[in-house]
């Protein structure tokens, strides 16, 4: 079980929250403007890497909040949480 | 069933209300007998949910026209002239008033925010309200919550949307334990688990 701090709640269980999947995902510009292949690349493409990875959680079972955080795929170790709209921390 | 004794089951429905744990008052009591732990409910309390931007004149204007600032601190609770009102989230709060003012306090929210982008929603019914107190009520909420609830961490004036044996709760800590608002659909299961966490308290 992790605990996991929301930066608007502070640590709490993980039960308490959904997972979003990756972050940062920018939705296009100009959907219609693409070719089937990059609608389906933006839709169903998202890294998978071992390590630091930029993730979507919600606090679903308290302030119901978005946000994102920093874990490390390997350890679980989450290294940096922040709120929705702020730029991804650079981890060291 | 004839028309006539449909339309007079369905008026006295009307007339009778029935709170989501009034089943549960005298085992409540008897519960409470032993005066380590005190469980009862406090039905029937006005809750309105409230939206606004937090940093918006209206929010200002709603916090002076209930005579309770809009607290903006995670977890906080503000109380005065029988309100208080918890916060939920960065821009959404729950007012909690006596039965019956709901029509009043949401006309006097509405009014404040004079056309700005607000939100409010009389929520009343969606949830009941559970006390949990004696020197005993943290350790029965600590069977089911993962919460730190000592007072230096979760004392009055502190409130926290959770997970209380896996069902979503708002808990707020006052003077003597805890209130704990629980959804209407939820209140008997969070009753009989409250009664059988508290067995052993019992004395
Ligand atoms: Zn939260």
């Amino acid at each position: 079980m992790l605990l996991i701090a929301c930066p608007w709640c502070g640590p709490r269980d993980e039960a308490e929250f959904h997972y979003g999947g990756q972050a940062h995902v920018a939705h296009p510009e100009d959907p219609a403007a693409l070719s089937d292949e990059e609608w389906a690349r933006y839709l169903f493409f998202r890294d998978n890497p071992k390590g630091l990875f930029a993730e979507r959680w919600s606090h679903a079972a308290g302030c119901r909040r978005w946000f994102n955080a920093v874990r490390d795929t390997a350890t679980n170790e989450i290294h940096a949480v922040y709120r929705a709209g702020e730029p991804r921390p650079v981890i060291t | 069933m004839t028309a006539e004794s449909v339309a007079g089951s369905v008026a006295e429905f009307a007339i009778g209300r029935r709170s989501p744990a009034a089943a549960y008052a005298a085992r409540f009591a008897a519960a409470s007998a032993g005066g380590a732990i005190r469980l009862a409910e406090i039905p029937f309390l006005t809750h309105l949910n409230v939206r606004a931007d937090p940093a918006s004149p209206a929010a200002e204007r709603i916090g002076a026209a209930l005579g309770v600032p809009l607290p903006v601190e995670p977890g906080v609770v503000t109380e005065g002239g029988g309100l208080s009102v918890l916060w939920l989230g960065p821009d959404e709060w729950l007012v909690v008033g006596p039965d019956g003012a709901a029509r009043e306090l949401t006309e006097r929210i509405r009014d404040a925010a004079a056309g700005e982008h607000v939100s409010v929603v009389d929520v009343s019914a969606q949830r009941t309200t559970l006390v949990v107190a004696g020197e005993r009520a943290r350790d029965v909420l600590a069977h089911g919550c993962a919460l730190d609830l000592h007072p230096r961490e979760f004392g009055p004036g502190r409130c926290a949307q959770t997970l209380l044996a896996r069902t979503g709760v708002v808990l707020v800590a006052v003077e003597d334990g805890f209130h704990v608002l629980v959804r209407s659909s939820f209140a008997a299961y969070a009753a009989e688990w409250l009664l059988d966490a508290s067995v052993e308290y019992r004395g």
